[in-house]
């Protein structure tokens, strides 16, 4: 890690210790956009992350932006960092310049997206759900069709019927209906949907690998301190063997989940769509699962309870596992790449060197 | 609380060389008949022609210093070799041992002259050793040892037994943990010595105890009154119990702790694949994705290892869940394809099954039990 990778973790967890509380999340899940907490974040430049200066990006590499996210997701922090961040990544890819405004892209469409040519420009029409943070956004990515031709839009969210809806974490997934939403010609930009859609799929697994990553290490430390502060039976709850093979349990899934997404991002930075990232997501969901339920286990009631902070990271754990692909969905995926080997080629597959020396 | 962060670590570029070399070879010997890959083998698979061959090639005791016999390379250029070696399945019991824990301990804490007498030996792949820590009283609380070693003149004279002790019917020596000064109920971590025990002096008897599949791996070893020359006390009297923990150390999170099924794995992908169906390969790659992590983790504590740092946590972390690992596959292994397990099956499959099932309740006692290292990682969250 260089050391201006460790000044931005450095800086970030301080803003983030500092402004992303436990009221402030909470006040997230009621309706109360995080304004200030972005704002601080787009100040400091944490938001336009490897883009070039020259598209008014900050700079810096993909994996400080990782380094980034994953503290947004240890501090559960309810804004689109994950969302800005690949929409700006794909706006730069297009030689557009980046702005620090709130951003989302528009997938899990249920009515194929439909580009119509009009004299001016496009109009828009179709439907998505479960759009990440929509309601906060200034703009959103739409890639849709025209006479089977792919392209993506920069469509102003004003002009999108959005209707409120939530995931187990009180994060806002909402509801997107373009209906003949008109864009400008200078908007639209003709893509190979296919690949556009394929790196999405893998950058939005990455992303919430990484954050889960973070959280589960809060979820670790908020555990191992409560078993030292509750006591029952005259001594610390970490006395008990018993809880003491829950703590080496969930120890054990936490690191495993932080190299996985470690390694996940390593290689990202050489080959994007990488099985690193496959088996990141699916690993990382099946620590979600363990560490989860151990952790409530262990808290007792109080850890049941919305005035404890615990729920914060357990349910945007269990949240994000669902998101940008199941277990199920990326065992497939690796699957897919399993099925083209030969006989005894499994070793040399896993042992292919993904991330060359590091520092 | 500790951080348990472990540095992600490619095995690097300049090994890439060595890794074609170690497969060719293993492609070799497979196609020679030299070996039929199996499960568990750096238990259960003994062949000294094999570690011969290792010898030769500079595969054992490779990061030992030239003058001892051995090639100076890296702890990582070693780790390669081993993993290459498990998950092809090799036998290479016979000089574990003596490789993975014998050497480092005579090298941190043997003499000159010791270290001349048997680690050229042992790099040659003729020399095997056998751990002498647990005994019939003594298992996960190895302080309770009462094997003892009475100082006469010259030397020792031991008596005691030791039990479990793997490979100790084919070993030459064994790195006995006893006690040089009287057993003292508040003091049991003192008073301990290692002694290294040649297996063929007169007053050792080794007798088989067999696993519940009826296989001779380990056994039981008797000292009656056996004599040890003064110059086969390793490291310093009375620190043995220090000496034999830093033995544990390398033990814990090395590839053996989670390849020990990986024949069954591979096989498991083989035949998954002949049948074409995505959605059970699905399954498999599950555990390929675990398996990988674990890889990682282990790799990232050799680096830690090599710097010279102590990585505990993170070895007893790696062995829990990489034991867990070897023995999920199996039980995976078996949801995905119905098979009639048995060791001497004609499909290799039904073969491989066995012995991954027949020996799984061993992967999580050897080397410390799961429940002792989850006390160790789970104090090292609080602290
Ligand atoms: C295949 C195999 C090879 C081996 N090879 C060798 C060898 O070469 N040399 C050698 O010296 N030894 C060897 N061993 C022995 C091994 O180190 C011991 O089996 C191990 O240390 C456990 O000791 P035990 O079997 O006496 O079990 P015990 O210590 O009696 O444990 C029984 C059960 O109680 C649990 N338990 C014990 N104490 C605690 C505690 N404080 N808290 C919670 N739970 C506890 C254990 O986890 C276990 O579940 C081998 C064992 C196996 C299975």
């Amino acid at each position: 890690m260089n050391d201006v990778t460790k000044i931005l973790i450095h800086s970030t967890t301080k803003i983030m210790k500092d402004v992303c509380t436990k009221e402030l999340v909470n006040e997230a899940e009621n309706g109360h956009w995080a304004a200030e907490l972005w704002g601080i974040l787009a100040e400091s430049g944490m938001t336009t992350v490897a883009v070039p200066e020259s598209l008014d990006g900050t700079g810096g590499s993909f994996t400080d932006a990782y380094h980034i996210l994953r503290l947004a997701g240890k501090y559960a922090a309810p804004i689109p960092l994950a969302e800005t961040y690949m929409s700006n990544w794909l706006l730069a890819d297009l030689e557009m310049p980046v702005s620090t405004d709130p951003l989302t892209i528009l997938c899990n469409e249920v009515e194929p997206i439909q580009f119509i040519r009009t004299q001016d420009g496009w109009q828009i029409t179709g439907k998505a759900v479960n759009v990440p943070w929509a309601r906060y956004t200034k703009q959103m990515l739409v890639i849709g069709e025209e006479n089977s031709r792919s392209s993506l839009a920069i469509v102003s969210s004003d002009d999108a019927l959005i209707i409120n809806g939530q995931n187990m974490a009180g994060e806002a997934r909402d509801t997107v209906i373009l209906n003949h939403a008109a864009v400008a010609e200078s908007r639209v930009f003709s893509i190979e949907a296919k690949q556009v859609k394929e790196w999405l799929l893998y950058t939005g697994a990455l992303c919430r690998s990484v954050m889960m990553a973070g959280a589960l290490e809060r979820i670790l430390e908020l555990t191992a301190a409560y078993t030292s502060e509750r006591t029952q039976f005259g001594k610390p709850l970490h006395r008990f063997q018993a809880i003491q093979q829950h703590l080496a349990a969930m120890a054990g899934e936490v690191t495993a989940a932080d190299i996985a997404a470690q390694s996940a991002i390593a290689a990202n930075e050489h080959t994007p769509a990488s099985k690193a990232i496959a088996m990141a997501k699916i690993r990382i969901n099946e620590a979600a699962g363990t560490v989860a339920p151990i952790a409530h286990q262990v808290h007792g009631a109080i850890g049941f309870t919305h005035e404890h902070i615990l729920h914060q990271s357990t349910r945007r754990v269990l949240s994000w596992r669902e998101e940008w692909g199941n277990e199920t969905l990326w065992a497939e995926k690796l699957a897919e790449q399993l099925m083209q080997l030969a006989d005894n080629e499994l070793w040399p597959f896993l042992t292919e060197p993904v991330v060359s020396r590091q520092g | 609380m500790n951080s348990l962060q472990l540095p992600i670590g490619e095995i690097s570029e300049q090994t890439g060389h060595l890794r074609t070399q170690i497969r060719d070879f293993l492609q070799q010997e497979k196609e020679h008949g030299a070996f039929v890959p199996k499960c568990d083998t750096w238990l259960s698979g003994f062949s000294a022609d094999f570690s011969r061959k290792l010898g030769e090639r500079g595969w054992i005791g490779m990061t030992w210093p030239l003058k001892y016999g051995g090639h100076e390379r890296s702890a990582i250029e070693r780790y390669m070799v081993i993993e290459e070696l498990l998950a092809a399945g090799a036998p290479v019991a016979g000089h574990w041992i003596a490789d993975r824990q014998t050497g480092p301990l005579l090298l941190r804490y043997a003499t000159d002259e010791q270290c001349r007498e048997f680690l050229p030996r042992i790099a040659r792949g003729e020399c095997y050793f056998a751990i002498g820590l647990s005994e019939p009283n003594a298992g996960s609380d190895l302080a309770a040892v009462h094997t003892r070693a009475e100082k006469v003149d010259g030397g020792w004279i031991l008596n005691g037994s030791k039990t479990w002790t793997s490979g100790a019917h084919h070993a030459h020596y064994m790195i006995t943990l006893c006690r040089t000064s009287p057993y003292h109920p508040e003091k049991r971590h003192e008073g301990m010595s290692q002694l290294l025990v040649d297996l063929t002096a007169p007053g050792v008897t080794i007798r088989p105890i067999l696993l519940m599949t009826g296989e001779h791996h380990f056994n039981e070893v008797f000292f009656e009154d056996v004599f040890i020359p003064e110059n086969r006390l390793i490291g310093v009297e009375g620190n043995g119990w220090k000496q034999g923990m830093t033995e544990l150390a390398y033990e814990r999170s090395g590839p053996e702790r989670f390849l020990s099924t990986y024949p069954l794995l591979e096989e498991l992908i083989n035949q998954l694949r002949k049948k074409g169906d995505k959605h059970l390969i699905a399954q498999g790659s599950k555990l390929v994705s675990r398996l990988c992590t674990l890889r990682q983790m282990s790799i990232g504590i050799a680096h830690l290892l090599e710097k010279g740092e102590s990585p505990d946590i993170a070895a007893a972390l790696v062995k829990d869940m990489g034991t867990k690992f070897e023995q999920q596959v199996a039980e995976i292994a078996r949801l995905l394809i119905p098979t009639t397990p048995s060791t001497n099956a004609a499909n290799r499959l039904d073969q491989l099954m066995a012995q991954a099932v027949l020996h799984a309740p061993g992967f999580t006692l050897r080397g410390g039990t799961t429940e002792i290292l989850r006390g160790i990682v789970a104090k090292g969250v609080i602290a």
